[in-house]
């Protein structure tokens, strides 16, 4: 059993490396608009090399 | 007179770039955000374009000495979209703020609820099975580790609100939540170094959860209908002609600007057409000007140099220089402001029934475990035993279904109402819709529509009209733009002339028609049949046709005063145009209660005696008169279109047309309000179950944490029965 020692500290530590994310992703505002998130995916202006509009 | 748009009081300008937002009209799919981003990005000095698609706003920096505001503005109008300047508002900004902070603390307590939970699990089975008690030590101090900072942060909302409320010497919902909570965790502390085989952390911290998903989806709903409240006021927000301060009396050169930008002391222009921007006293100019929306009076009133007009009033027949001024002494403005201020202040405070319900709950459910405490001792059990049964008490009802149980059916009922077109502006409208027993409607604007129409379109031939509807579209006269509304094509006719004051002309087929007054169109003067009805005549080739244009009933309004009828309400009538303008409407809505002609103080007076009755008001109003009405009475509602100081009394706004969304809110409101007391029922099931088990000292906390998740679950999923046959009502 003494492998819990380290075992449950480092899937706490995971577990708040997520957390970490999450805050993270919460300040930088990627929830500000989550509906336009969902449409900019389909947007390929990454691979268009002149604008056509 | 050249005409350039004024923008600067929405630019903010920081580090040498400007800024602004905008609300943008039309914005539907994938492909406006890429047109509008990458269209602004090609003006010069635009330095960054940003459109929230959630809440269709558009965020604009640019380079202030490359491009002035109104570029932005206009450039999007030739791409395609309206936009309109907004200053957002300090509310929705200190919201966001909020809902970020739950945001977090939710995902702290997420966080710390799973890990919490899988140690528990793992200390239940070992508990039944061969786990020593150094692992189980190891893992309730692991426990513990988490629980304590994960609380003291995600437990602020909570804590902050229960000493806020202890502060005023107040009960609400919070005081038994954070006792239960703090109590949970300091007697798990407890038994943790004492190497007891229970801790209650993982139930402390789970229960902070649920109410953090309460709360948050509460916040999420009220930001989200606040959000489109704040882009319908921006989109309604009109623009003035003023005079430029340089220019001397009538020879100034006229600036558009957006009606936020005014001053008391400008100078503005209003044509005929046009709605008044501001309140104010005519300088010069005489024209009629209809004050529908401002007393409930249809009748164009004649105004000249010197009298005072009200914003929104709609200038008729002649251009009018004013000037803006604040409220003064003895003007309707001044008064509504008195009695609003009364009507506020005389308003109860209304006590929510989630608080109601935690004035009976917490003094019971803190005896309970004083009871059980004394009940043990007296038994002969020690202090110790004593102590943890009594706290188990304490978290076996602390009110996680109870606390749940009216946040989620507000918010799925506000999700509702609003897909069916109703804004709710307060949190607790819900709960004072479904007590209103008497409905009252304001007449102009609110049972009626707010921009006149066309009476009798159908008794002319088909083509007779359009080409009438065709050349109104050339005329801004308010008659003829109601004309204009029946047109089915919206291309005006070309080389229309429009003689100011009279009418218009042009040549249609070889043969000249004319719209217009009786006079101007060569015909006899036309006896209007009825005082409220305007007329405007159309003659073409020999032909003539007299359209009667007054302010027609909104178009399901019979149907929905006969169910608010039907349901058990009363409704009734106050209005503040003339009795004999009033009558006819009362007659075809079958209202037998009904006065005509008050003054902003007299629908007060009307509210205030039903309400010595004991009488529960929704008032249904929109114009300026109506405000202190709004104010005073239980709950109440405006259209869209009502005056801007009436919306903000109003508990809830609607759109469109129609007046069902009233029908539909108060039915939402009973049904969310039948929810949430059969909720309450089922906490209290739960507690009647529970508690006598906590007394008893059986409660494990495996069976705490069972019983609360189940509750919890249980009050959701009723809650989300309020969605279930509730129609949808088609909002614009």
């Amino acid at each position: 059993m003494n492998v819990l020692v380290y075992l449950v500290p480092m899937a706490l530590l995971l577990g708040l490396t997520g957390l970490a994310a999450f805050m993270w992703s919460l300040s930088s505002g990627q929830y500000d608009d989550v509906d336009g998130a969902a449409l900019r995916i389909l947007d390929n202006d990454d691979i268009e090399t002149s604008s056509e509009c | 007179m050249t005409e350039t748009l004024d923008l600067s009081v929405f630019v903010k300008r920081a580090g040498g770039l400007a800024h602004m937002d905008l609300a943008v009209e039309g914005v539907g799919c994938a492909g406006c955000i890429r047109k509008i981003e990458t269209g602004l990005k090609q003006l010069p000095g635009v330095v960054d374009a940003r459109l929230n698609f959630t809440n269709r706003r558009l965020a604009v920096d640019w380079r202030p000495d490359e491009l002035e505001a109104s570029a932005v503005v206009d450039a999007l109008e030739r791409i395609g979209y309206h936009a309109h300047p907004f200053e957002p508002q300090r509310a929705e900004s200190d919201e966001a703020r909020t809902a970020r902070k739950l945001l977090m603390a939710l995902g702290v307590a997420g966080f710390a609820a799973m890990n919490i939970m899988l140690l528990s699990v793992s200390v239940w089975s070992g508990n039944v099975s061969d786990m020593t008690q150094e692992t189980r030590d190891f893992f309730h101090w692991l426990s513990a580790l988490i629980a304590l900072p994960a609380a003291a942060y995600a437990g602020q909302p909570f804590f902050r609100s229960a000493w806020r409320a202890l502060r005023t010497r107040a009960l609400n919902m919070d005081v038994p939540i954070s006792l239960g909570v703090l109590l949970a965790l300091s007697m798990s502390l407890y038994e943790t170094a004492t190497h007891a085989p229970h801790a209650y952390f993982d139930s402390a911290v789970m229960l902070l959860f649920f109410l953090l998903c309460g709360r948050y989806l509460e916040h999420a709903m009220r930001q989200r209908t606040r959000a489109v409240a704040g882009n319908l006021a921006a989109l309604k927000a009109e623009v003035a002609h003023r005079f430029d301060m340089s220019g001397e009396d009538l020879g100034g050169e006229v600036v558009m600007v957006p009606v936020a930008a005014l001053k008391p002391g400008d100078r503005l222009l209003v044509r005929p057409g046009e709605r008044v921007p501001a309140d104010g006293t005519v300088i010069s100019g005489s024209s009629d000007i209809d004050e529908s929306l401002v007393t409930g009076e249809t009748m164009p009133r004649k105004v000249t140099a010197g009298e005072t007009i009200y914003t929104g009033s709609l200038n008729h027949s002649g251009a009018l220089t004013m000037r803006v001024t604040a409220a003064g002494e003895g003007t309707l403005i001044d008064e509504v402001e008195r009695l609003l201020e009364k009507a506020s202040s005389a308003r109860s405070r209304y006590l929510r029934l989630s608080d109601r319900a935690a004035r009976l709950y917490a003094p019971l459910v803190h005896t309970t475990a004083a009871l059980t405490l004394l009940g043990w001792l007296v038994a002969g059990a020690s202090i110790h035993d004593s102590i943890i049964t009594a706290i188990a008490v304490l978290i076996i009802t602390c009110p996680c279904a109870l606390a749940l149980a009216i946040p989620t059916v507000q918010v799925v009922a506000s999700g509702t109402l609003f897909r069916s077109g109703v804004i709710l502006n307060a949190g607790d409208a819900i709960e004072r819709l479904a007590e209103a027993d008497i409905v009252i409607f304001d007449k102009t604007g609110t049972l009626t529509l707010p921009e006149p129409r066309v009476e009798n379109a159908e008794t002319f031939a088909p083509e007779l009209l359009e080409h009438a509807a065709r050349l109104a579209l050339s005329s801004r006269h308010p008659l003829a733009q109601a004309l204009a509304r029946e047109a089915r094509v919206r291309t005006p006719i070309a080389g229309a002339v429009e003689e100011p004051g009279q009418g218009v002309r042009a040549i249609i087929e070889g043969s000249e028609a004319r719209l217009g007054s009786a006079a101007f169109c060569g015909v006899a003067e036309v006896a209007d049949s009825q005082s409220d009805v305007s007329s405007i005549v159309f003659t073409h080739a020999g032909r003539r046709a007299v359209f009667a244009i007054r302010q027609r009933l909104r178009v399901d309004a019979v149907a929905v005063v006969r169910d608010l009828l039907a349901s058990g309400l009363d409704v009734r009538i106050l209005s503040g145009d003339r009795v004999s303008a009033v009558e006819p409407v009362a007659a075809t809505l079958a209202v037998t209660d009904w006065q005509g002609g008050l003054k902003p103080a007299d629908k007060i007076a009307a509210i205030e005696q039903l309400k010595a009755c004991g009488k529960r008001v929704l008032m249904v109003g929109d114009g300026l008169n109506d405000a202190p009405a709004l104010a005073a009475a239980h709950v109440s509602m405006s259209p869209i279109s009502a005056a801007h100081i009436a919306q903000t009394q109003a508990d809830a706004v609607f759109l469109g047309e129609r007046l069902a969304p009233v029908l539909h809110a108060v039915t939402t409101a009973r049904r969310a309000r039948r929810l949430m007391q059969q909720n309450l029922w089922l906490a209290v099931v739960y507690n009647a179950i529970a508690v006598p088990v906590a007394i008893a000292g059986f409660v494990t906390p495996l069976i705490a944490a069972a019983a609360m998740s189940g509750s919890s679950i249980l009050v959701t999923l009723n809650a989300l029965r309020v969605r279930a046959r509730s129609t949808r009502v088609d909002a614009p």
